[in-house]
């Protein structure tokens, strides 16, 4: 079996393994999915190396190639009489998702080391849920993608709904009803594009080298492009996102902020642009538009939220919507930005939910303003808060501004088929972005780690301990690996993007550039 | 290619940078926990072994080129650090030119000797291994921002100083007031950030596009100082070519009838003037004095603060091209130190004093490169002249204040008095950089400041003299007021009664900066700094005798100043003070209050900002856009409750309705086939 | 034709139909209207006969060399009685636990 079936089924495995321990040793469960995940981790390791070794030879041939080349595949059929395989392989894109998930998954195991309720089935459905993950990230078969979609959707609302805080019932209701009327767009989107190829086939590679008629693009772009914005925080469909990320468990917020958002921004890009160019040169003004709302809107509400969790929730609102800002500008530059910000975001968020977990698991409130002077009794987590914090303003030394900096060029640079003028002001409006983010961002940690501590229990907490050390020290070093020395990441995925930029070139007529 | 036979510092320039960088690694992460005390010295090691470093490079730039011979902008070192795409990319490098090569020079030797001092002042504090920390890290950004050779870098450094800075405001962090000061700072400071961020997007795009259209011969000519040979859109030498400019002077309009060219150097120069705190954007300033004294002097004196003067310095060809841009400068610089002067007259507190004197003084600078033409590049000499000069004696300035607060554990200049005898080195040097400031001959200030109104004089702006002219007057009257307050008459609290002279580490850095304050302004300025590279050493008016048509009034007014501070302030002479502050009676307030702006600026964000926009927008996606969502559910859960009522449970209902149904179908049916 | 000179010819096939549609009716308004569930029965058992009065009728007058309608007919009666007993035992036994047939009674599947 290749590696990138492993690398989707060690998870599973790992859940398996723990369905055979009995509930009452939940130390040992602990311990079985550190280890499944740091043994995922490794794999990744390995196969980022292999990945790298493959794609870098092909850099150059890339530049003018519009289909997008897959690497470590493995294919074999699975429903011949519908045309459904199983088509796993890895570009530079999906390489660098699976990088983030892998990181993810194993700082979060580790910042659910105190789960101590129904461990069991914890870990198992954590662990099923991030199988989906993977399978999302790696799968070239559209049904194979919706599968591994819906597998990575459905555990939240156990998780969300049994292991929450404050309204979890209503949370996990709300998020998962959501999020599978947005898998209802998106079935409907492939199945469109199913029937319109006329080849028979789920395969994505197959269905990229159809030229769908505009009139059928112009209905199914905005469907598919809608149904991942919904798991996206797209503007007006992310009200999931306050409620459920803030009633859900640490490791599970860490996780759905950190990479389930960003299935939908990869959704969109792997799915929506790249095979149905001329939707999206069509309605990439109008998601722009949108997704600026998300930016600027997602920030003032965070401003004066009086709850850290949805303060962050917040946040992480209007850092998604930077990633479809990226994509729907249509550019290299945009594009490459939306993907940088998938991961930067990613990290950044897991950290901040991490975080928050273990202020909370100390302080009993999730309140801002009973909060105060915390920096003099852990000065390790507002140490790594404030990195966090610093990275989300797009300071330059961590993989936000390298994530900013791109998304405000490509918008401002714009393309050949989208009103010069209006991506630019577009763009400005975003740009206030980093005034407002400052703002909250400095406001709610100061209210929260500076001043004088107030609250005289809080001279008894404690500081991070060694597992939360680690956890909180991996994401921050990672912020800082990608903010110091980007050329990793980007070396990583811009091969990979060239593709769908090309084939937005290749197609369609182009509106007169004034 | 040239780079074979240059001397060592000229090919390694980026250690300059580099020291302080990988100290603050090494200290932040290794040495702090284990020993703080080991911490202090290592940092202070690391600057100091860049200010040598800085000194040698110095030396060879200046032999390389000497007087007379076309000085050309070096970039020995860079490399691709961020890659946009094609031709489109952040570089991360190292320039030398005469204005690096000064700051260099300037800001290693302030940082130095800053941490010299900081090591008695910050004795026994709790965070002291985190104050050597950020101060290093302060340091390598301020160094990374200078030798930056295109804007992008500049930008890159420019929001890692301000973090910096935030970092170091906030030391204090358990005082609430130290806080809010940090949290201002930065958030003024990223405002303004986003005009430069928007002002440098705008030039990118421009740049780039005419870029593809410029003949491979000529992008050869401009990166043939630059190590690798390339050039890209974002660097200084692409972005001051002139057949670059006059493209961008062909751009025309663009929003609102400006030029474009003029909106994206406003935009920057929001960004400057967000950095040195130019008038409305000066709010951040006298706040950031809740930091230790030593980063004042640092950073709100010497070297952060002069980033925005230094930027527009940089840029001056593509300001003097777009003309309005430069006259912008000029005219806020020119009101800023107005402005801030007559404040600093009424304040108490010794740091807000000379914080708003350092706003002063920058608007000095600022209005130095405005009145400057390319014709007549007088002004741009004279504004680095300044920036070198007022360097020096600020950072004593503020280092000697903090000797005083540290010994009457007060910032009031009113809890001190009479301690001229039991602090006399302390006296001796603040009152060589007080003298300095005021513009005493053969001091400093004297020289620099002379030029800054001999480059207004000869470009003909005739207000802005006059007006140079007043704040020097002015800057003498205030300085000196809390010179005569703070050391002479009697102790006015218990601690001045008791004050004794600081410890030698803090003495030392006040004796080299009072001898920096002295000679500093014996350096020919004109022949190391000027524009268009050539030295104009003898044309350019350089010290070759003291231009008395300028000289004779400003000594003048500062002696005028001078007499009215000891008028006022001298000892035994309090009560006339008081009495022509009393009646002055509201305007004194007033301007006391400094002019109300940080009340102003406190309601724009909370009742405007906060009351009218963000919750606002809270409220809207808690209840009508998730009430969009619930309404959903809502009209699910209902509509399906009034359905289930068609379930009446008995038999008879559905056979009416199977009875109904078919008769239609079959009439449908019929329909269809006939 | 008039009026009268309806009722001085043979019945032809239209007659019966409308004889036997009127029965359907008839059947059609007992079942959805009785409140008893044996008049509920009844009511069937008229439906049914209208329906194997169609098939004699149309046996007579479409095809009458064969016998296929009266024999359909003849299956009708039968299972038209099996049907009631059904129904029968159904009602006892409702009845013995409700004490009622009354078929608006009956409505335990509401909403």
């Amino acid at each position: 079996m290749g590696l990138l079936s492993w690398l989707i089924l060690l998870p599973f495995l790992t859940a398996l393994a723990v369905v055979c321990v009995p509930a009452r040793r939940w130390m040992m469960i602990r311990w079985i999915a550190l280890a499944g995940t740091g043994l995922h981790l490794i794999l990744t390791g390995i196969a980022t190396f292999r990945f790298w070794g493959l794609a870098m030879p092909d850099v150059a041939s890339m530049k003018t190639a519009t289909l997008m080349k897959l690497y470590l595949v493995e294919q074999v059929p699975w429903f011949q009489t519908l045309g459904i395989q199983y088509h796993v392989g890895v570009d530079g894109i999906s390489m660098a998702m699976v990088i983030l998930t892998s990181i993810i998954i194993f700082t979060g195991v580790l910042a659910s080391w105190n789960v101590k309720e129904r461990t069991k089935e914890f870990f198992v459905l954590l662990l099923t849920l991030v199988t989906g993950v993977f399978g999302v990230f790696l799968s070239f078969d559209l049904f194979l993608f919706f599968m591994f979609y819906e597998v990575a959707v459905l555990p939240m609302y156990l998780l969300i709904g049994i292991w929450g805080t404050g309204p979890k019932e209503y949370a996990a209701m709300k998020l998962t009803l959501m999020l599978l009327v947005g898998s209802a767009f998106i079935l409907v989107g492939i199945l469109a594009l199913y029937h319109a190829s006329g080849l028979h086939t789920f395969d994505l590679t197959r269905l990229a080298q159809v030229s769908y008629s505009t009139d059928l693009q112009y209905w199914v772009f905005p469907m598919l492009f809608v149904g991942f914005g919904v798991l996206g925080a797209l503007y007006p469909f992310h009200t999931w996102s306050p409620d459920g990320h803030a009633s859900a468990p640490t490791a599970v917020s860490m996780l759905h902020a950190g990479v389930l958002m960003k299935l939908g921004g990869y959704g969109a890009l792997r799915i929506a642009v790249y095979l149905l160019p001329d939707g999206a040169k069509d309605w990439g003004l109008f998601f722009m538009a949108l997704t600026t709302i998300n930016i600027l809107y997602g920030s003032f509400g965070a401003i004066v939220q009086k709850d850290l969790k949805y303060f962050t929730a917040y946040s992480s609102v209007s850092h998604c919507g930077f990633v479809l800002f990226g994509v729907a500008a249509l550019n290299l530059m945009g594009v490459k930005g939306a993907v940088i910000q998938m991961f930067s975001h990613g990290i950044m968020t897991g950290l901040f939910f991490g975080l928050i977990g273990m202020v909370y698991g100390r302080t009993h409130t999730r309140m801002i303003n009973e909060m105060g002077g915390l920096a003099k009794v852990m000065p390790w987590l507002a140490v790594c808060f404030y990195v966090g914090g610093l990275a989300s303003l797009g300071l330059p030394g961590f993989s936000g501004f390298v994530a900013e900096s791109h998304v405000f060029l490509g918008g401002f640079f714009g393309n050949p088929w989208t009103n010069a003028v209006a991506m630019k002001t577009l763009t400005v409006i975003a740009t206030l972005s980093i005034v407002v983010t400052a703002v909250y961002v400095l406001r709610g940690l100061a209210r929260v780690f500076q001043g004088p501590i107030e609250n005289h229990h809080f001279l008894e907490l404690t500081d991070a301990t060694l597992t939360e050390k680690i956890s909180t020290g991996v994401l921050v070093a990672t912020l800082a690996f990608a903010g110091i020395m980007p050329w990793f990441l980007i070396d990583l995925i811009e091969s990979s993007i060239m593709p769908i930029i090309n084939r937005l070139h290749a197609t369609g007529t182009m509106v007169a550039f004034y | 290619m040239m780079f074979q036979n240059l001397g060592f510092m000229l090919n390694h320039t980026w250690l300059i940078p580099a020291i302080p960088f990988f100290s603050f690694l090494l200290v932040g992460l290794f040495i702090r926990p284990r020993s703080p005390k080991l911490a202090g010295i290592v940092a202070t090691v690391a600057v100091f072994a860049a200010a040598c470093c800085a000194y040698v490079l110095a030396w060879e730039y200046f032999h390389l080129f000497p007087a007379g011979t076309e000085r050309h902008a070096l970039v020995p070192w860079n490399f691709e650090w961020l890659r946009y795409q094609e031709h489109l990319a952040v570089r991360a490098g190292v320039l030398v030119d005469p204005i690096s090569v000064l700051l260099m020079v300037v800001v290693t030797t302030v940082s130095a000797l800053v941490h010299l001092y900081s090591i008695g002042y910050m004795h026994g504090d709790q965070g002291y291994g985190r104050y050597f920390t950020w101060l290093n890290l302060f340091t390598f950004s301020m160094l990374g921002l200078v030798v930056a050779p295109n804007i992008l870098q500049m930008y890159v450094c420019w929001e890692l100083v301000g973090a910096s800075s935030f970092l170091l405001i906030g030391f204090y962090y358990e005082k609430p007031s130290a806080v809010a000061a940090s949290k201002k700072a930065f958030i003024v400071t990223r405002f303004a950030d986003l005009g430069f961020l928007l002002g440098v997007i705008i030039l990118g795009y421009y740049g780039y596009h005419f870029f593809g259209e410029l003949s491979p011969a000529l992008a050869q000519q401009m990166g043939q100082y630059t190590a690798g040979g390339v050039v890209d859109p974002f660097d200084f030498a692409y972005l001051t070519h002139p057949e670059v400019l006059s493209k961008f002077v062909g751009l025309g309009t663009g929003f609102l009838g400006v030029s474009l060219l003029t909106m994206a150097m406003v935009l920057v120069y929001m960004g400057a003037a967000g950095k040195s705190a130019m008038f409305p954007l000066h709010i951040w300033l006298p706040d950031a004095m809740e930091g230790p004294t030593p980063v004042s002097a640092l950073i709100h004196a010497a070297t952060m603060v002069v980033a925005g003067v230094y930027l527009v310095a940089r840029t001056f060809l593509v300001f003097a091209t777009s003309g309005d841009a430069l006259m912008v400068v000029a005219y806020i610089g020119a009101f800023t130190s107005l402005f801030a002067a007559v404040i600093g007259c009424t304040q108490d507190d010794i740091k807000r004093v000379l914080a708003f004197s350092t706003l002063s003084q920058l608007g000095y600078m600022m209005f130095a490169l405005g009145v400057a033409t390319m014709d007549h590049p007088l002004g741009y000499t004279a504004s680095m002249f300044h920036l070198f000069t007022h360097a020096f004696f600020k950072a004593l300035l503020f280092l000697g204040a903090g000797a005083l607060i540290h010994a009457v554990h007060s910032n009031e200049i009113w809890d001190m008095g009479g301690l001229a005898r039991k602090m006399p080195i302390t006296h001796a040097t603040v009152l060589i950089a007080t003298l300095a400031i005021a513009g005493i001959w053969p001091l400093a200030g004297f020289f620099s400041k002379d030029e800054i109104l001999v480059s207004a004089l000869e470009n003909q702006h005739y207000g802005i003299f006059g007006l140079g002219l007043l704040v020097a007057g002015i800057t003498a009257f205030y300085m000196f007021r809390i010179y005569f307050v703070s050391f002479w008459g009697k102790a006015r609290s218990k601690h001045a009664e008791h004050a004794h002279e600081a410890p030698l580490v803090m003495l030392i850095p006040l004796m080299i900066l009072a001898v920096l304050s002295v000679v500093a302004g014996w350096v020919p300025m004109g022949e190391f700094v000027s524009l268009g590279g050539a030295s104009h050493g003898a044309a350019e008016g350089a010290h070759h005798g003291i231009n008395w048509a300028v000289a004779g009034p400003s000594l003048f007014v500062a002696a005028i100043g001078i007499s009215v501070a000891w008028f006022l302030y001298g000892s035994g002479h309090e009560e006339r003070s008081k009495s022509v502050a009393s009646s002055l009676g509201g305007v004194y307030t007033t301007i006391k209050r400094k002019f109300y702006f940080d009340e102003l600026y406190l309601f724009i964000t909370h009742k405007v900002v906060f009351r009218f926009v963000a919750a606002p927008i809270a409220w809207f996606d808690r209840h009508v856009v998730d009430g969009g969502v619930n309404l959903s559910g809502w009209i699910t859960r209902t509509s399906s409750t009034a359905l289930s009522r068609l379930q009446t449970g008995q038999v008879q209902t559905y056979g009416a309705w199977f009875v109904g149904g078919s008769i239609g179908a079959l009439l449908v049916l019929w329909h269809l086939m006939f | 034709m008039s009026f009268s000179e309806i009722f001085v010819q043979a019945p032809s096939a239209v007659h019966w139909l409308i004889l036997s549609s009127l029965l359907f009716s008839i059947g059609i308004y007992g079942i959805l209207t009785r409140r008893n569930a044996v008049g509920i029965l009844m009511s069937t058992e008229l439906l049914l006969n209208s329906a194997s009065l169609n098939f004699v009728v149309f046996n007579k007058f479409v095809a009458p060399s064969s016998v296929d309608g009266q024999v359909m007919s003849l299956f009708v009666i039968a299972v038209a009685a099996a049907e009631v007993v059904v129904g029968m035992a159904i009602f006892v036994a409702l009845f013995k636990c409700r004490k009622t047939v009354d078929v608006t009674q009956m409505n335990l599947m509401r909403n």
